[in-house]
Protein backbone atom coordinates (compact mmCIF):
# COMPACT_ATOMS: atom_id res chain seq x y z
CA UNK A 1 0.00 0.00 0.00
CA UNK A 2 1.81 3.44 -0.99
CA UNK A 3 1.66 5.83 1.68
CA UNK A 4 0.87 8.64 -1.01
CA UNK A 5 -2.53 8.59 1.25
CA UNK A 6 -1.05 10.36 3.93
CA UNK A 7 0.43 13.34 1.84
CA UNK A 8 -2.99 13.37 0.36
CA UNK A 9 -4.67 13.46 3.62
CA UNK A 10 -2.82 15.61 5.09
CA UNK A 11 -3.74 18.38 2.95
CA UNK A 12 -7.26 17.89 2.74
CA UNK A 13 -7.07 17.53 6.40
CA UNK A 14 -5.43 20.95 6.43
CA UNK A 15 -8.23 22.61 4.25
CA UNK A 16 -11.18 21.19 6.20
CA UNK A 17 -9.40 22.02 9.14
CA UNK A 18 -8.94 25.94 8.57
CA UNK A 19 -12.88 25.76 7.34
CA UNK A 20 -13.67 24.11 10.34
CA UNK A 21 -11.59 26.64 12.54
CA UNK A 22 -14.33 29.45 11.25
CA UNK A 23 -16.98 26.83 11.96
CA UNK A 24 -16.35 26.41 15.57
CA UNK A 25 -15.62 30.10 16.20
CA UNK A 26 -18.95 30.71 14.96
CA UNK A 27 -20.47 28.36 16.66
CA UNK A 28 -19.31 28.42 19.63
CA UNK A 29 -19.58 32.64 20.05
CA UNK A 30 -23.10 32.98 18.16
CA UNK A 31 -24.36 28.98 19.37
CA UNK A 32 -25.62 27.94 16.53
CA UNK A 33 -24.62 25.51 13.75
CA UNK A 34 -24.19 27.96 10.27
CA UNK A 35 -24.68 25.48 7.37
CA UNK A 36 -23.83 28.77 4.87
CA UNK A 37 -19.94 28.12 5.76
CA UNK A 38 -19.48 25.82 3.35
CA UNK A 39 -20.71 28.20 0.93
CA UNK A 40 -18.45 30.91 2.05
CA UNK A 41 -16.05 28.47 1.25
CA UNK A 42 -17.16 28.10 -2.43
CA UNK A 43 -18.30 32.38 -2.52
CA UNK A 44 -14.29 32.64 -1.23
CA UNK A 45 -12.96 31.23 -4.13
CA UNK A 46 -15.12 32.31 -6.73
CA UNK A 47 -14.41 35.93 -5.28
CA UNK A 48 -10.67 35.14 -5.32
CA UNK A 49 -11.52 33.83 -8.97
CA UNK A 50 -13.14 36.83 -9.50
CA UNK A 51 -10.85 39.11 -8.42
CA UNK A 52 -7.93 37.61 -10.31
CA UNK A 53 -9.75 38.11 -13.45
CA UNK A 54 -10.50 41.75 -13.00
CA UNK A 55 -6.42 42.09 -12.02
CA UNK A 56 -4.79 40.49 -14.98
CA UNK A 57 -7.93 41.68 -17.49
CA UNK A 58 -6.87 44.53 -16.41
CA UNK A 59 -2.93 44.80 -16.37
CA UNK A 60 -2.18 41.69 -18.46
CA UNK A 61 -1.28 38.01 -17.55
CA UNK A 62 1.70 38.37 -14.87
CA UNK A 63 4.61 36.07 -14.83
CA UNK A 64 4.22 33.14 -12.58
CA UNK A 65 6.12 32.19 -9.41
CA UNK A 66 7.89 29.51 -10.49
CA UNK A 67 7.28 26.17 -9.88
CA UNK A 68 3.69 27.39 -8.68
CA UNK A 69 0.99 27.34 -10.68
CA UNK A 70 -0.07 31.11 -9.51
CA UNK A 71 1.94 34.28 -9.50
CA UNK A 72 1.01 37.49 -7.58
CA UNK A 73 -3.08 38.13 -8.95
CA UNK A 74 -3.63 35.57 -6.92
CA UNK A 75 -1.70 36.61 -3.42
CA UNK A 76 -3.55 39.99 -4.07
CA UNK A 77 -7.11 38.45 -5.15
CA UNK A 78 -6.88 36.21 -2.31
CA UNK A 79 -6.43 38.82 0.22
CA UNK A 80 -8.93 40.81 -1.52
CA UNK A 81 -10.99 38.07 -1.51
CA UNK A 82 -10.61 36.90 2.38
CA UNK A 83 -11.77 40.86 2.85
CA UNK A 84 -15.28 40.21 0.98
CA UNK A 85 -15.91 37.35 2.12
CA UNK A 86 -15.66 38.49 5.66
CA UNK A 87 -17.67 41.16 4.50
CA UNK A 88 -20.60 38.93 2.98
CA UNK A 89 -20.57 37.19 6.08
CA UNK A 90 -21.68 40.69 8.21
CA UNK A 91 -23.80 41.14 5.59
CA UNK A 92 -25.73 38.11 6.05
CA UNK A 93 -25.73 38.44 9.93
CA UNK A 94 -26.44 42.43 9.53
CA UNK A 95 -29.86 40.77 7.15
CA UNK A 96 -30.84 37.67 8.61
CA UNK A 97 -29.49 36.29 11.20
CA UNK A 98 -29.22 39.71 13.70
CA UNK A 99 -32.79 40.19 13.47
CA UNK A 100 -33.31 36.33 14.37
CA UNK A 101 -30.90 36.82 17.17
CA UNK A 102 -33.36 38.66 19.09
CA UNK A 103 -35.71 36.06 18.84
CA UNK A 104 -33.52 33.26 20.98
CA UNK A 105 -34.49 30.31 19.31
CA UNK A 106 -31.01 28.04 17.84
CA UNK A 107 -32.97 25.94 15.53
CA UNK A 108 -34.50 29.38 13.73
CA UNK A 109 -30.87 30.48 13.00
CA UNK A 110 -30.20 26.85 11.85
CA UNK A 111 -32.73 26.59 9.77
CA UNK A 112 -32.40 30.30 8.24
CA UNK A 113 -28.54 29.36 7.66
CA UNK A 114 -30.01 25.99 5.76
CA UNK A 115 -32.04 28.81 3.38
CA UNK A 116 -29.11 31.03 3.23
CA UNK A 117 -27.16 28.62 2.43
CA UNK A 118 -29.54 27.19 -0.22
CA UNK A 119 -29.76 30.82 -1.81
CA UNK A 120 -25.83 31.77 -1.70
CA UNK A 121 -25.19 28.34 -3.85
CA UNK A 122 -28.32 29.05 -6.23
CA UNK A 123 -26.89 32.66 -6.68
CA UNK A 124 -23.12 31.40 -7.38
CA UNK A 125 -24.34 28.53 -10.44
CA UNK A 126 -26.42 31.98 -12.21
CA UNK A 127 -23.53 33.82 -11.85
CA UNK A 128 -21.28 31.55 -12.79
CA UNK A 129 -22.80 28.20 -14.22
CA UNK A 130 -22.34 25.28 -12.40
CA UNK A 131 -19.37 24.30 -14.85
CA UNK A 132 -15.92 23.81 -13.31
CA UNK A 133 -13.50 27.20 -13.18
CA UNK A 134 -9.93 26.91 -12.66
CA UNK A 135 -7.14 29.44 -11.07
CA UNK A 136 -5.01 28.29 -13.61
CA UNK A 137 -4.90 25.65 -16.51
CA UNK A 138 -0.76 24.86 -16.04
CA UNK A 139 0.00 21.40 -15.39
CA UNK A 140 1.63 21.31 -11.80
CA UNK A 141 4.24 17.95 -11.70
CA UNK A 142 4.35 16.27 -8.52
CA UNK A 143 7.46 16.23 -7.12
CA UNK A 144 8.55 12.61 -5.55
CA UNK A 145 9.43 13.46 -1.46
CA UNK A 146 10.62 9.83 -0.63
CA UNK A 147 8.53 6.61 1.12
CA UNK A 148 6.73 6.70 -2.68
CA UNK A 149 4.58 10.12 -1.97
CA UNK A 150 4.61 12.76 -4.19
CA UNK A 151 3.30 16.27 -3.59
CA UNK A 152 2.57 19.03 -6.55
CA UNK A 153 4.43 22.95 -5.55
CA UNK A 154 1.07 24.00 -5.05
CA UNK A 155 -0.16 21.57 -2.75
CA UNK A 156 3.36 22.09 -0.75
CA UNK A 157 2.60 26.11 -0.47
CA UNK A 158 -0.84 25.44 0.49
CA UNK A 159 0.02 23.55 3.51
CA UNK A 160 2.42 26.47 4.71
CA UNK A 161 -0.36 28.78 4.17
CA UNK A 162 -2.53 27.05 6.35
CA UNK A 163 0.26 26.56 8.77
CA UNK A 164 0.89 30.23 8.93
CA UNK A 165 -3.03 31.08 9.31
CA UNK A 166 -3.32 28.42 12.30
CA UNK A 167 -0.40 29.98 13.60
CA UNK A 168 -1.83 33.15 13.22
CA UNK A 169 -5.12 32.65 14.88
CA UNK A 170 -3.57 30.86 17.84
CA UNK A 171 -2.09 34.62 18.42
CA UNK A 172 -4.98 36.49 17.81
CA UNK A 173 -6.77 34.39 20.78
CA UNK A 174 -4.17 34.33 22.95
CA UNK A 175 -2.19 37.59 22.58
CA UNK A 176 -4.83 40.25 21.41
CA UNK A 177 -8.00 41.70 23.06
CA UNK A 178 -9.86 40.83 20.09
CA UNK A 179 -9.12 37.63 20.35
CA UNK A 180 -9.32 37.27 24.44
CA UNK A 181 -12.83 38.85 24.09
CA UNK A 182 -13.49 36.28 21.75
CA UNK A 183 -12.77 33.53 24.25
CA UNK A 184 -14.82 35.22 26.39
CA UNK A 185 -17.77 35.57 24.57
CA UNK A 186 -17.45 31.62 24.11
CA UNK A 187 -17.76 30.93 27.58
CA UNK A 188 -20.09 33.23 29.46
CA UNK A 189 -21.68 36.37 26.94
CA UNK A 190 -23.75 37.77 30.29
CA UNK A 191 -19.75 38.13 32.45
CA UNK A 192 -18.34 39.33 29.20
CA UNK A 193 -20.79 42.28 29.06
CA UNK A 194 -19.85 42.68 32.96
CA UNK A 195 -16.58 42.67 32.15
CA UNK A 196 -16.90 45.71 29.94
CA UNK A 197 -16.73 43.62 26.36
CA UNK A 198 -19.00 44.38 23.44
CA UNK A 199 -20.95 41.50 22.53
CA UNK A 200 -21.94 42.99 19.17
CA UNK A 201 -18.56 43.97 18.34
CA UNK A 202 -16.84 40.87 19.08
CA UNK A 203 -19.79 38.77 17.23
CA UNK A 204 -18.71 40.71 13.86
CA UNK A 205 -15.22 39.99 14.39
CA UNK A 206 -16.07 36.50 14.55
CA UNK A 207 -18.20 36.90 11.12
CA UNK A 208 -15.28 38.60 9.69
CA UNK A 209 -12.19 36.07 10.76
CA UNK A 210 -14.61 33.11 10.10
CA UNK A 211 -15.57 34.43 6.41
CA UNK A 212 -11.83 35.59 5.97
CA UNK A 213 -11.09 31.71 7.30
CA UNK A 214 -13.49 30.22 4.77
CA UNK A 215 -12.26 32.19 1.56
CA UNK A 216 -8.17 30.52 2.19
CA UNK A 217 -9.94 27.08 2.60
CA UNK A 218 -11.80 27.99 -0.76
CA UNK A 219 -8.87 29.08 -2.38
CA UNK A 220 -6.70 26.14 -1.48
CA UNK A 221 -9.26 23.94 -3.04
CA UNK A 222 -10.08 25.74 -6.15
CA UNK A 223 -6.07 26.17 -6.78
CA UNK A 224 -5.40 22.06 -6.14
CA UNK A 225 -8.82 20.55 -7.27
CA UNK A 226 -11.21 22.91 -9.39
CA UNK A 227 -13.87 25.60 -8.20
CA UNK A 228 -17.28 24.81 -8.34
CA UNK A 229 -20.35 25.94 -6.85
CA UNK A 230 -21.15 22.79 -4.82
CA UNK A 231 -17.94 22.28 -3.79
CA UNK A 232 -18.28 24.07 -0.06
CA UNK A 233 -21.62 22.61 0.65
CA UNK A 234 -20.19 19.07 -0.14
CA UNK A 235 -17.56 20.14 2.51
CA UNK A 236 -19.90 20.68 5.71
CA UNK A 237 -20.44 16.74 6.58
CA UNK A 238 -16.16 16.76 6.85
CA UNK A 239 -16.47 20.31 8.39
CA UNK A 240 -18.57 19.81 10.96
CA UNK A 241 -17.03 16.50 11.85
CA UNK A 242 -13.58 17.92 12.07
CA UNK A 243 -15.40 21.06 14.06
CA UNK A 244 -16.85 18.23 17.14
CA UNK A 245 -14.11 15.55 16.74
CA UNK A 246 -11.80 18.63 17.71
CA UNK A 247 -14.25 20.20 20.37
CA UNK A 248 -16.29 23.13 19.35
CA UNK A 249 -14.69 26.18 20.33
CA UNK A 250 -10.74 25.08 20.16
CA UNK A 251 -9.08 25.96 17.01
CA UNK A 252 -6.23 23.36 17.68
CA UNK A 253 -8.95 21.01 18.16
CA UNK A 254 -10.52 21.96 14.49
CA UNK A 255 -7.26 21.74 13.12
CA UNK A 256 -6.28 18.04 14.79
CA UNK A 257 -9.86 17.51 13.73
CA UNK A 258 -9.42 18.28 10.18
CA UNK A 259 -6.32 16.36 9.81
CA UNK A 260 -7.82 13.02 11.16
CA UNK A 261 -10.87 13.47 9.17
CA UNK A 262 -8.82 14.00 5.89
CA UNK A 263 -6.65 11.21 6.55
CA UNK A 264 -9.00 8.74 7.52
CA UNK A 265 -10.86 9.65 4.63
CA UNK A 266 -8.20 8.99 2.17
CA UNK A 267 -6.89 5.99 3.73
CA UNK A 268 -10.23 4.68 3.66
CA UNK A 269 -9.86 5.19 -0.01
CA UNK A 270 -7.16 2.88 0.19
CA UNK A 271 -9.21 0.22 1.72
CA UNK A 272 -12.77 0.33 1.17
CA UNK A 273 -13.23 2.35 -2.05
CA UNK A 274 -13.90 5.99 -3.00
CA UNK A 275 -17.80 5.04 -2.71
CA UNK A 276 -17.16 5.59 0.79
CA UNK A 277 -15.39 8.35 1.33
CA UNK A 278 -17.68 10.86 3.13
CA UNK A 279 -19.39 7.96 4.98
CA UNK A 280 -15.91 8.41 6.95
CA UNK A 281 -16.56 11.53 8.08
CA UNK A 282 -20.05 10.87 9.27
CA UNK A 283 -18.69 7.34 11.32
CA UNK A 284 -16.10 9.55 12.92
CA UNK A 285 -18.66 12.30 14.03
CA UNK A 286 -21.45 9.85 15.46
CA UNK A 287 -18.25 7.93 17.15
CA UNK A 288 -17.01 10.66 18.51
CA UNK A 289 -20.75 12.22 19.86
CA UNK A 290 -21.13 8.84 21.65
CA UNK A 291 -18.22 8.37 23.45
CA UNK A 292 -16.67 11.84 24.19
CA UNK A 293 -19.21 14.70 22.98
CA UNK A 294 -16.95 17.74 24.47
CA UNK A 295 -14.19 16.88 21.83
CA UNK A 296 -11.18 15.82 21.84
CA UNK A 297 -10.40 19.87 23.36
CA UNK A 298 -13.53 20.92 24.10
CA UNK A 299 -14.14 22.41 27.90
CA UNK A 300 -17.67 21.07 29.40
CA UNK A 301 -20.80 22.53 27.92
CA UNK A 302 -22.17 25.29 30.27
CA UNK B 1 -16.33 69.24 43.69
CA UNK B 2 -17.07 65.60 44.17
CA UNK B 3 -20.98 64.29 43.83
CA UNK B 4 -22.34 64.32 47.52
CA UNK B 5 -23.09 60.45 46.96
CA UNK B 6 -21.66 57.65 44.91
CA UNK B 7 -24.87 56.00 43.59
CA UNK B 8 -27.70 56.70 44.01
CA UNK B 9 -31.03 54.69 42.35
CA UNK B 10 -34.44 56.17 42.63
CA UNK B 11 -37.76 54.56 42.43
CA UNK B 12 -36.51 51.80 40.85
CA UNK B 13 -39.00 49.56 39.08
CA UNK B 14 -37.04 46.39 36.86
CA UNK B 15 -37.98 42.68 35.86
CA UNK B 16 -36.93 40.29 33.11
CA UNK B 17 -40.43 40.24 31.21
CA UNK B 18 -42.27 43.57 30.79
CA UNK B 19 -45.19 44.09 32.63
CA UNK B 20 -43.95 41.65 35.80
CA UNK B 21 -41.38 43.69 37.90
CA UNK B 22 -39.58 42.35 40.57
CA UNK B 23 -38.30 45.15 41.82
CA UNK B 24 -41.47 47.65 42.50
CA UNK B 25 -40.11 50.70 43.01
CA UNK B 26 -36.99 50.68 45.36
CA UNK B 27 -34.64 53.09 46.25
CA UNK B 28 -31.78 53.21 47.49
CA UNK B 29 -28.28 55.48 48.31
CA UNK B 30 -25.03 54.62 48.78
CA UNK B 31 -22.26 57.77 49.93
CA UNK B 32 -18.64 57.78 48.98
CA UNK B 33 -16.44 55.27 51.12
CA UNK B 34 -19.63 53.63 52.27
CA UNK B 35 -20.03 50.08 52.75
CA UNK B 36 -23.72 49.36 52.09
CA UNK B 37 -25.40 46.00 52.02
CA UNK B 38 -28.82 45.18 50.73
CA UNK B 39 -30.63 42.44 52.55
CA UNK B 40 -34.14 40.62 52.93
CA UNK B 41 -35.77 37.29 52.39
CA UNK B 42 -35.41 34.76 49.23
CA UNK B 43 -37.75 36.76 46.56
CA UNK B 44 -37.30 40.04 47.82
CA UNK B 45 -35.28 41.69 44.30
CA UNK B 46 -32.21 42.16 45.99
CA UNK B 47 -30.05 40.54 42.82
CA UNK B 48 -32.54 42.29 41.18
CA UNK B 49 -31.73 45.48 41.15
CA UNK B 50 -28.69 45.13 41.56
CA UNK B 51 -28.43 43.37 38.29
CA UNK B 52 -30.56 46.40 36.96
CA UNK B 53 -28.38 49.51 38.07
CA UNK B 54 -25.53 46.83 36.14
CA UNK B 55 -27.18 47.20 33.24
CA UNK B 56 -28.22 43.75 33.27
CA UNK B 57 -31.72 44.19 33.78
CA UNK B 58 -33.99 46.65 31.99
CA UNK B 59 -35.08 49.27 34.22
CA UNK B 60 -38.71 50.17 33.48
CA UNK B 61 -39.07 53.56 36.28
CA UNK B 62 -36.78 55.01 37.82
CA UNK B 63 -33.23 56.26 37.86
CA UNK B 64 -29.65 55.17 38.41
CA UNK B 65 -27.27 58.21 39.19
CA UNK B 66 -23.52 57.12 39.51
CA UNK B 67 -21.87 60.69 40.87
CA UNK B 68 -24.23 63.08 39.08
CA UNK B 69 -23.88 60.99 36.20
CA UNK B 70 -27.68 59.33 34.89
CA UNK B 71 -26.33 55.84 33.58
CA UNK B 72 -30.15 54.06 33.61
CA UNK B 73 -30.16 53.51 30.39
CA UNK B 74 -26.05 52.94 30.22
CA UNK B 75 -25.56 49.66 28.18
CA UNK B 76 -23.78 46.54 30.20
CA UNK B 77 -20.64 46.69 28.81
CA UNK B 78 -20.16 50.49 29.24
CA UNK B 79 -20.31 50.68 32.85
CA UNK B 80 -17.06 49.27 33.69
CA UNK B 81 -16.04 52.75 32.03
CA UNK B 82 -18.05 54.85 33.81
CA UNK B 83 -16.41 53.30 36.73
CA UNK B 84 -18.86 51.00 38.24
CA UNK B 85 -17.71 47.07 38.59
CA UNK B 86 -20.25 43.79 39.33
CA UNK B 87 -19.40 40.86 40.85
CA UNK B 88 -22.02 38.53 39.83
CA UNK B 89 -23.11 35.86 42.49
CA UNK B 90 -22.07 32.68 39.79
CA UNK B 91 -19.87 31.98 37.05
CA UNK B 92 -18.13 35.07 38.09
CA UNK B 93 -14.57 33.89 36.53
CA UNK B 94 -13.89 32.92 33.11
CA UNK B 95 -12.66 29.50 34.03
CA UNK B 96 -10.53 28.27 30.73
CA UNK B 97 -8.70 31.39 31.02
CA UNK B 98 -5.88 31.48 33.33
CA UNK B 99 -5.82 33.70 36.73
CA UNK B 100 -3.64 36.40 35.34
CA UNK B 101 -5.88 36.68 31.80
CA UNK B 102 -8.56 36.78 33.48
CA UNK B 103 -7.17 40.00 35.22
CA UNK B 104 -5.91 41.35 31.85
CA UNK B 105 -8.77 40.96 30.02
CA UNK B 106 -10.74 43.22 32.87
CA UNK B 107 -7.88 45.91 32.34
CA UNK B 108 -8.34 45.91 28.74
CA UNK B 109 -10.11 49.60 29.25
CA UNK B 110 -7.23 50.82 31.42
CA UNK B 111 -4.33 53.49 29.36
CA UNK B 112 -2.19 50.63 28.03
CA UNK B 113 1.05 51.47 29.95
CA UNK B 114 -0.85 50.85 33.44
CA UNK B 115 -2.49 47.29 32.30
CA UNK B 116 0.57 45.29 33.82
CA UNK B 117 1.01 47.24 37.15
CA UNK B 118 -2.39 47.02 37.46
CA UNK B 119 -2.22 43.14 37.08
CA UNK B 120 1.02 43.46 39.58
CA UNK B 121 -0.97 45.33 42.62
CA UNK B 122 -3.78 42.98 42.03
CA UNK B 123 -1.64 39.91 42.34
CA UNK B 124 0.11 42.06 45.54
CA UNK B 125 -3.76 42.11 46.95
CA UNK B 126 -4.61 38.72 46.48
CA UNK B 127 -1.35 36.45 47.40
CA UNK B 128 -3.06 33.57 46.92
CA UNK B 129 -3.83 34.82 43.02
CA UNK B 130 -0.08 35.40 43.06
CA UNK B 131 0.91 31.74 43.26
CA UNK B 132 -1.71 30.58 41.03
CA UNK B 133 -1.70 33.26 38.16
CA UNK B 134 -1.08 30.50 35.23
CA UNK B 135 -3.29 28.05 36.76
CA UNK B 136 -7.14 28.22 34.85
CA UNK B 137 -9.47 30.03 36.63
CA UNK B 138 -12.04 26.81 36.79
CA UNK B 139 -9.07 25.10 38.84
CA UNK B 140 -9.04 27.71 41.59
CA UNK B 141 -11.44 26.94 45.19
CA UNK B 142 -14.59 28.43 45.64
CA UNK B 143 -12.76 30.88 48.26
CA UNK B 144 -10.13 31.87 45.82
CA UNK B 145 -12.66 31.93 42.87
CA UNK B 146 -14.22 34.59 44.74
CA UNK B 147 -10.88 36.28 45.26
CA UNK B 148 -10.27 36.33 41.40
CA UNK B 149 -13.80 37.76 41.11
CA UNK B 150 -13.50 40.99 42.97
CA UNK B 151 -9.97 41.66 41.80
CA UNK B 152 -11.18 41.30 38.49
CA UNK B 153 -13.47 43.80 39.37
CA UNK B 154 -11.15 46.03 40.91
CA UNK B 155 -8.79 46.07 37.54
CA UNK B 156 -10.81 49.16 36.28
CA UNK B 157 -10.03 51.43 39.84
CA UNK B 158 -14.01 51.40 40.20
CA UNK B 159 -15.34 54.32 42.47
CA UNK B 160 -18.29 51.98 43.21
CA UNK B 161 -18.08 47.88 43.87
CA UNK B 162 -21.34 45.87 43.44
CA UNK B 163 -21.11 42.09 44.79
CA UNK B 164 -24.21 39.45 44.73
CA UNK B 165 -23.88 37.22 47.48
CA UNK B 166 -19.94 37.54 47.84
CA UNK B 167 -20.59 34.70 50.64
CA UNK B 168 -22.32 31.94 48.61
CA UNK B 169 -20.82 28.98 49.05
CA UNK B 170 -17.87 29.35 51.21
CA UNK B 171 -17.13 27.78 54.32
CA UNK B 172 -17.35 30.59 57.21
CA UNK B 173 -13.86 30.69 57.82
CA UNK B 174 -13.91 31.93 53.89
CA UNK B 175 -16.39 34.02 54.37
CA UNK B 176 -14.12 35.99 57.30
CA UNK B 177 -11.55 36.17 54.76
CA UNK B 178 -13.71 37.57 51.89
CA UNK B 179 -15.70 40.11 53.72
CA UNK B 180 -12.13 40.86 55.54
CA UNK B 181 -10.75 41.89 52.19
CA UNK B 182 -14.07 43.97 51.59
CA UNK B 183 -13.28 45.94 54.48
CA UNK B 184 -9.52 46.36 53.22
CA UNK B 185 -10.68 47.45 49.73
CA UNK B 186 -13.22 49.98 51.34
CA UNK B 187 -10.64 51.83 53.33
CA UNK B 188 -8.39 52.30 50.18
CA UNK B 189 -11.31 54.33 49.41
CA UNK B 190 -13.42 52.38 47.28
CA UNK B 191 -17.52 52.59 47.91
CA UNK B 192 -19.39 49.29 48.25
CA UNK B 193 -22.66 47.98 47.77
CA UNK B 194 -23.34 43.92 48.60
CA UNK B 195 -26.36 42.44 48.46
CA UNK B 196 -25.89 39.33 50.81
CA UNK B 197 -28.04 35.97 52.45
CA UNK B 198 -25.46 36.22 55.37
CA UNK B 199 -26.81 38.86 57.19
CA UNK B 200 -24.57 38.06 60.02
CA UNK B 201 -21.76 38.45 58.22
CA UNK B 202 -23.04 41.77 56.03
CA UNK B 203 -23.95 43.81 59.37
CA UNK B 204 -20.54 43.31 60.66
CA UNK B 205 -18.71 45.08 58.07
CA UNK B 206 -21.16 47.53 56.59
CA UNK B 207 -21.99 50.75 57.86
CA UNK B 208 -25.77 51.17 56.80
CA UNK B 209 -27.97 48.31 55.31
CA UNK B 210 -31.58 48.10 53.04
CA UNK B 211 -34.09 45.26 53.90
CA UNK B 212 -36.02 44.85 51.06
CA UNK B 213 -39.03 42.66 50.83
CA UNK B 214 -41.35 42.24 47.31
CA UNK B 215 -39.19 44.43 45.68
CA UNK B 216 -39.66 47.39 47.69
CA UNK B 217 -38.15 49.21 50.66
CA UNK B 218 -39.05 47.42 54.27
CA UNK B 219 -36.51 49.12 56.45
CA UNK B 220 -33.27 51.04 56.55
CA UNK B 221 -30.77 52.01 58.43
CA UNK B 222 -27.61 51.80 60.50
CA UNK B 223 -26.45 48.31 60.58
CA UNK B 224 -25.49 48.38 64.05
CA UNK B 225 -29.01 49.48 64.82
CA UNK B 226 -30.47 47.03 62.48
CA UNK B 227 -28.42 43.96 63.60
CA UNK B 228 -30.11 44.70 67.55
CA UNK B 229 -33.73 45.29 66.55
CA UNK B 230 -35.01 41.83 67.55
CA UNK B 231 -37.80 42.44 65.47
CA UNK B 232 -36.04 42.66 62.45
CA UNK B 233 -33.58 40.20 62.96
CA UNK B 234 -35.95 37.78 63.66
CA UNK B 235 -38.69 38.32 60.56
CA UNK B 236 -35.70 39.50 58.13
CA UNK B 237 -32.35 38.31 58.77
CA UNK B 238 -32.73 35.07 60.29
CA UNK B 239 -30.86 35.86 63.17
CA UNK B 240 -33.62 35.14 65.15
CA UNK B 241 -32.88 31.38 66.24
CA UNK B 242 -30.34 30.66 68.07
CA UNK B 243 -28.34 28.38 65.63
CA UNK B 244 -29.58 30.46 63.01
CA UNK B 245 -26.18 32.66 61.72
CA UNK B 246 -23.13 32.51 59.90
CA UNK B 247 -23.19 28.81 57.47
CA UNK B 248 -26.51 28.23 58.62
CA UNK B 249 -28.31 28.35 55.63
CA UNK B 250 -28.60 25.65 53.12
CA UNK B 251 -26.90 27.23 49.46
CA UNK B 252 -28.70 26.81 46.74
Amino acid sequence: MSLQFLADGLFAGALIGLGAVGLTLTYSILRFSNFTHGDFISWGAYLALGVVSALTGWIGPAARFMPFSFGWPLIVGGLFAMALTGLLALALDAALFKPLRRTGHGIVMVIASFGASLALRAMLEFLFTSEPAYFSRAIQIAIPIGFGIRVTPDQAAMMGLALVVVIAMHLLLTRTHIGRSMRAVSENPALARVVGIDVAAVIRATWLIGGALACVSGIMLGLTVQIRPQMGFDLLLPLFAAAILGGIGSVWGAIIGGLIVGIAEAGAVQVIGSEYRSAVAFVLLIAMLLVRPRGLFGVREG
Amino acid sequence: MTAPVALVARDIEAGYEPGLPIVKGATITVGHGEIVALLGPNGAGKSTLMKAIAGLVPISRGAVLLGDVDITRTAAHRMVRRGLAFVPQTENVFTTMSVEENLVLAGHIAPAGTRAARVAAMLALFPDLARQRRLAAGRLSGGQRQMLAVARALMIEPSVLMLDEPSAGLSPKLVGEVFAKLSEIRASGVTILLVEQNARAALAIADRAYILADGRNRHEGAAAALAADPDIAAHYLGLGGADAGVGGRIAP
